[in-house]
């Protein structure tokens, strides 16, 4: 069972969100999508100053096996991307909640966070795969 | 129903992710695919193969059979334990499968075939040595097992007696030799040096074991998959099959036409193909901008379109290498355009071969 933190807002498409508290977000994908998707090889992110609005595809998650979209679990304004997975996209297979965080957002709307699953939401939800 | 190799136990205890390839459950990966991968560039893994199928063909015809049966010529082997790469087409001049023949005397010889095309190759096999004296044996009682990397030979030597030992001296590539219990091939898949052992199914978990406590790594199918497109070499499926000929598939070097009366199967319309000169041809691609270059993908050259049979990361080399089928215009050097989800993107047309012991040769 893949580690799930319970601080954490989760998106069915894999992507995890903590809330700041300050109007922003962190967003990364979860430990179980990228044991999903094995040794990554790139990481491509959106740039900073994007408008992004939830659904969007914004990222690309290559790993050796496949290229995946990464979505937009909130709206807002892309404020910090994570430079170091230029260099060390493999990051994202190491510490996917932590060092391997992907992009930071600037909320439009902190309402939207209620819209997304809790940790135990996002647990049954990758058990019903 | 799924099959299990009488490694998969071993598997499981190495921490192996299962994915289910062709209907045998087998190791994707242990963990990270890409340091397995480094492992057998830098120093030794090895690889399950027991999936793979291995067929003895005996008898008084057995030469006459395999000259007619596989596009390159037997007669050329005349050493005992020398191995040949070849490829078994069907009437039409497409690829039914690749494989390596191994030879011990003019009535006796081994073919090992790829484990997807198990059945339809034994169908084949059988149906076309109809009209020749050959007994066709299947060897499941065998469990295969592939070491490779710098190292290999040096950590199997540890294991080995004094007489498999000097079985193996000296040994060249692409030989075989039966040591004791042992069935020791200087082929692979991966560009490295190294051995395929096959072995009795019921030694081979103590064996891996004692690989294990040697230092080799234990690697899954995903490395082999790059390092085997690294290598530059063909996958069937993927870069050939039934409606690829030989010549669209990097495999015109194993076609032996000088024996104008050897009738192989699919000869007359391989002649007229190469005679034509209008098959495609398969080339490699190297693409050192960010993204993977991956199966399907479209080519576009000035001389028509094309397509990617194989692309991954090379974990080597940090960048994209692919093979892919062009028009036979396409010169090596050029620059080509590969689609990308939602890009074009410029590659470089090369020589299908990247990464040979461990070294850049692109």
């Amino acid at each position: 069972m893949s580690n799930i933190p319970s601080e954490l807002k989760y998106a069915t498409s894999h992507e995890w969100v903590r809330n700041e508290g300050d109007g922003t977000v962190t967003i990364g994908i979860t430990e179980h999508a990228q044991g999903l998707l094995g040794d990554m090889v790139f990481v491509e992110l959106p740039d900073v100053g994007d408008e992004i609005s939830t659904g969007d595809d914004v990222a690309v998650a290559e790993s050796v096996k496949a290229a995946s979209d990464i979505y937009a679990p909130v709206s807002g304004e892309v404020i910090e991307v994570n430079e170091d997975l230029e260099d060390s996209p493999e990051l994202v297979n190491s510490d996917a909640f932590g060092d391997g965080w992907l992009f930071k957002v600037k909320l439009d709307d902190a309402a939207e966070l209620d819209a997304l699953l809790d940790a135990e939401g996002y647990a049954n939800s990758i058990d019903d795969e | 129903m799924t099959n299990k190799t009488v490694l998969h136990a071993k598997h499981l205890e190495c921490g192996a992710k299962m994915v289910d390839f062709y209907g045998w459950e087998m190791p994707i990966n242990y963990g990270s695919q890409i340091e397995e991968h480094h492992a057998v560039r830098t120093n030794a893994g090895m690889f399950d193969v027991s999936h793979m199928t291995i067929v003895d063909i005996q008898g008084s015809d057995a030469k006459a059979f395999l000259r007619r049966l596989v596009i390159n010529d037997v007669a050329k082997l005349e050493v005992a334990g020398k191995a040949l790469y070849t490829g078994m087409c069907n009437e039409e001049g497409g690829v039914i499968d690749d494989l390596i023949v191994y030879f011990y005397t003019d009535t006796e010889y081994r073919l090992v075939v790829n484990s997807a095309t198990r059945e339809k190759d034994l169908a084949w096999i059988n149906k076309q040595a109809a009209d020749y004296s050959v007994t066709i044996t299947e060897r499941p009682e065998f469990a295969m097992i592939a070491i490779q990397g710098p190292q290999a030979k040096a950590k199997v030597a540890t294991l080995l007696t004094a007489e498999q030992t000097a079985a193996v001296d000296g040994m060249k590539p692409f030989f075989s030799v039966q040591a004791g219990d042992l069935f020791i091939a200087t082929t692979g898949y991966t560009g490295e040096n190294g051995y395929e052992i096959a072995l009795p199914a019921d030694m081979a978990a103590d064996f891996w074991q004692q690989l294990v406590d040697a230092g080799v790594t234990p690697c899954g199918l995903g490395a082999r998959d790059t390092l085997r497109l690294e290598a530059g070499m063909n996958l069937y499926g993927l870069d050939m099959d039934e409606t690829v000929s030989p010549l669209a598939a990097n495999m015109a070097w194993t076609i032996a036409w000088d024996d104008a009366d050897r009738n192989f199967i699919g000869r007359d319309v391989l002649t007229a193909q190469r005679a034509a000169g209008d098959q495609h041809k398969l080339v490699g691609l190297v693409m050192e901008a960010k993204g993977v270059l991956r199966t399907g993908l479209k080519v576009i050259t000035e001389h028509g379109e094309g397509v990617i049979t194989s692309g991954t990361f090379s974990p080597t080399l940090g960048y994209s290498i692919a093979m892919a089928r062009v028009p036979r215009a396409v010169k090596l050097e050029d620059t080509v355009q590969v689609e990308m989800r939602k890009k074009s993107v410029d590659v470089k047309v090369i020589k299908p071969s990247f990464v040979r012991n461990g070294k850049k040769v692109c």
